[in-house]
């Protein structure tokens, strides 16, 4: 499978803790890559280490064959990398398309006045939510949304722009099993469409579900990566969990 | 928009709603102020006949127009989740600096200029120590409500200005006259809301203080510059201060330290009622200055009825208090 990305040897050092210690992973296209461990195992770190929310203490971040370092979210961003962040980061008081377009509005000229553009973003927002099947009403207000609607808005914010890999945090945590099938299946859109998707879980079926292969965590170290074919929850809860050292 | 709930705020300014016009307008929170003020004016004017008289209606407008002016300023800090109640001072300040501008032989233009940036710049200083410093809003506020007035008693020496020099008929006809039969700042208050309003609705920088007060981590994610927005909130507040400070002097004629003393909890209150949100988030050009218009409305229902003034500031508190639990209510609806 074509390569998009690559960590090699990543470590972050944080004071005296060292939260990463040499982790080398490979990001595919077109990809569904789960991400396990416990609390504390690196994970959150690793996954905001290629968010560009933190910059490596060492080790080379490789996309599409050129080094880069990524100063913040935004320069992320302007590479194809967004995140969708387990509090889904959304405004409640705004709609569904002003969350959609926050920060990157479409607007348009009056005279010297740069105003902004509803019908475009709401036409546009609908067309995100079409392409996801996804119910969600442009105009709705985002408060008065479900968990599975709100996880359809935070993931057409990445849809706007052309991104290459899309980081979900714990997507499934706190919504209920129907929403659940409802995020799974927006995960599977985003792959069919060639996105290389890392989805960050502490639900075992839901990983087993969806993912192509998994990345096991523990104490700062990748302890596995393996195809879902070739592995089993039972292998990974040991993994997880210290009972299995490495595989 | 699937709910029906009363008096709801500015959602359907938010959203492209489907209703037609006129039912959007009867959900609004101003029309239901809109509502009560004319029910108020009713009552009082069959209680006493001084109320609807030409001469009272207008003095009830004008005095709403110069803490309208100053609700509009609030309105942006209590949508991006702040609040400042320095403006009666900032108020102060600058009634004073263009007292003593004009009094020194400035022209008028360069003495409102000078009151005007220096209203922005209070609410600058405001906001970048809320923003950089960390602090909280009220506590900040709180502190430069005291400095403020106690800088327009250092500059003035405690001394009343009421001589403009050149500029005396000019600033007077700006702040006590009248175009076409209306006070002159009742234009100053509606061109304000509409511009607040355009502010609000059509830019980034409105939709961006909607985001911080909704979400401010969310909206530092999104990219979006939170500490200069929340900083030019602030000093939007400031200089809306200053605006109704000059025509607060043109009217009285004079200018005392006092001046603007005790208007943040009747502007607050204006703003609150106006369907502002303490917590942040929401909150409307238009809201702001028809809430001002109840308050004024309010107290002078009271005068008439011949409540004793002392009551007055029971009853803004009251005011603060009911709008809050009201937004409290609605909240638990939502």
């Amino acid at each position: 499978m074509h390569t998009l990305a690559s960590l090699e040897d990543i470590v972050m050092q944080f004071g005296a803790i060292r939260a990463l210690d040499g982790v080398s992973i490979d990001i595919h296209r077109g990809e569904v890559l789960g991400l396990m461990g416990d609390n504390g195992a690196g994970k959150s770190t690793l996954v905001r280490t290629i968010a560009g929310n933190f910059q490596p203490t060492s080790g080379r971040y490789v996309l599409e064959g050129e080094d880069i370092q990524l100063s913040g979210p935004a320069d992320a961003r302007r590479h194809g990398i967004e995140a969708v962040y387990q509090d889904l980061a959304l405004c409640n008081n705004l709609t569904a398309a002003a969350n959609v377009f926050l920060g990157r509005e479409i607007t348009r000229r009056i005279g010297p006045l740069k105003v902004l553009d509803h019908r475009s973003m709401n036409n546009r927002a609908a067309e995100l939510f079409r392409e996801l099947k996804s119910e969600t009403r442009p105009a709705d207000l985002v408060e008065r949304m479900s968990g599975g609607q709100r996880q359809a808005v935070a993931i057409a914010r990445t849809r706007l722009a052309q991104s290459k890999i899309v980081l979900m945090d714990e997507p499934t945590a706190a919504i209920s099993v129907r929403q659940v099938a409802e995020v799974l299946a927006l995960i599977r859109r985003m792959k069919d469409q060639g996105l290389s998707v890392i989805l960050i879980s502490h639900r075992m079926p839901d990983v087993f579900e969806v993912c192509d292969r998994v990345v096991v965590m523990r104490r700062g170290r990748k302890v596995a990566d393996k195809q879902i074919a070739d592995t089993s929850p039972e292998e990974i809860t040991g993994l997880i969990t210290g009972a299995i050292h490495t595989a | 928009m699937s709910q029906t709930n009363g008096p709801d705020m500015n959602i359907d300014l938010l959203k492209g709603s489907d209703r037609s016009l006129l039912q959007r307008m009867m959900l609004t929170q101003e029309m239901w102020i809109a509502i009560a003020i004319f029910c108020l004016g009713v009552i009082v004017s069959l209680i006493s006949a001084k109320f609807a008289t030409t001469g009272n209606l207008l003095n009830v407008l004008q005095n709403a127009c110069f803490i309208g002016i100053m609700a509009l300023g609030m309105t942006p800090v209590l949508i991006s989740g702040g609040i400042d109640i320095s403006v009666g001072s900032i108020l102060g300040l600058c009634g004073v600096t263009l007292g003593i501008l004009l009094n020194a032989g400035a022209p008028i233009g360069v003495g409102i200029a000078g009151a005007l940036l220096l209203g922005a710049f209070c609410g600058a200083v405001n906001g970048s120590i809320i923003t950089f410093a960390k602090l909280p809003p009220f506590i900040v506020t709180l502190a430069t409500l005291s400095i403020g007035r106690s800088l327009a008693l250092v500059v003035t020496n405690n001394e009343v200005f009421y001589e403009f020099g050149s500029a005396t008929d000019s600033i007077i006809a700006l702040g006590g006259g009248y175009t076409f039969g209306l006070p002159n700042v009742v234009y100053a208050l509606i061109i304000g809301i509409l511009v607040l309003h355009f502010l609000l609705r059509m830019t980034r920088w409105g939709r961006y203080i909607f985001a911080i007060g909704g979400n401010e981590d969310a909206a530092r994610l999104a990219g979006i510059p939170v500490d200069s927005i929340k900083v030019s909130a602030y000093a939007f507040s400031g200089l809306m201060a200053a605006v109704s400070g000059v025509f607060l002097v043109g009217w009285l004629g004079a200018v005392t330290n006092a001046i603007g003393t005790g208007y943040e909890l009747q502007v607050i209150a204006s703003t609150v009622i106006g369907g502002a949100s303490l917590t942040g988030g929401f909150g409307t050009a238009l809201g702001a200055g028809i809430g001002a218009i109840l308050v004024e409305v309010i107290r002078n229902a009271l005068l008439i009825a011949g409540v004793n003034p002392f009551w007055q500031g029971t009853f803004v508190g009251g005011f603060i208090l009911a709008a809050v639990l009201l937004e409290r209510i609605r909240s638990l609806r939502r």
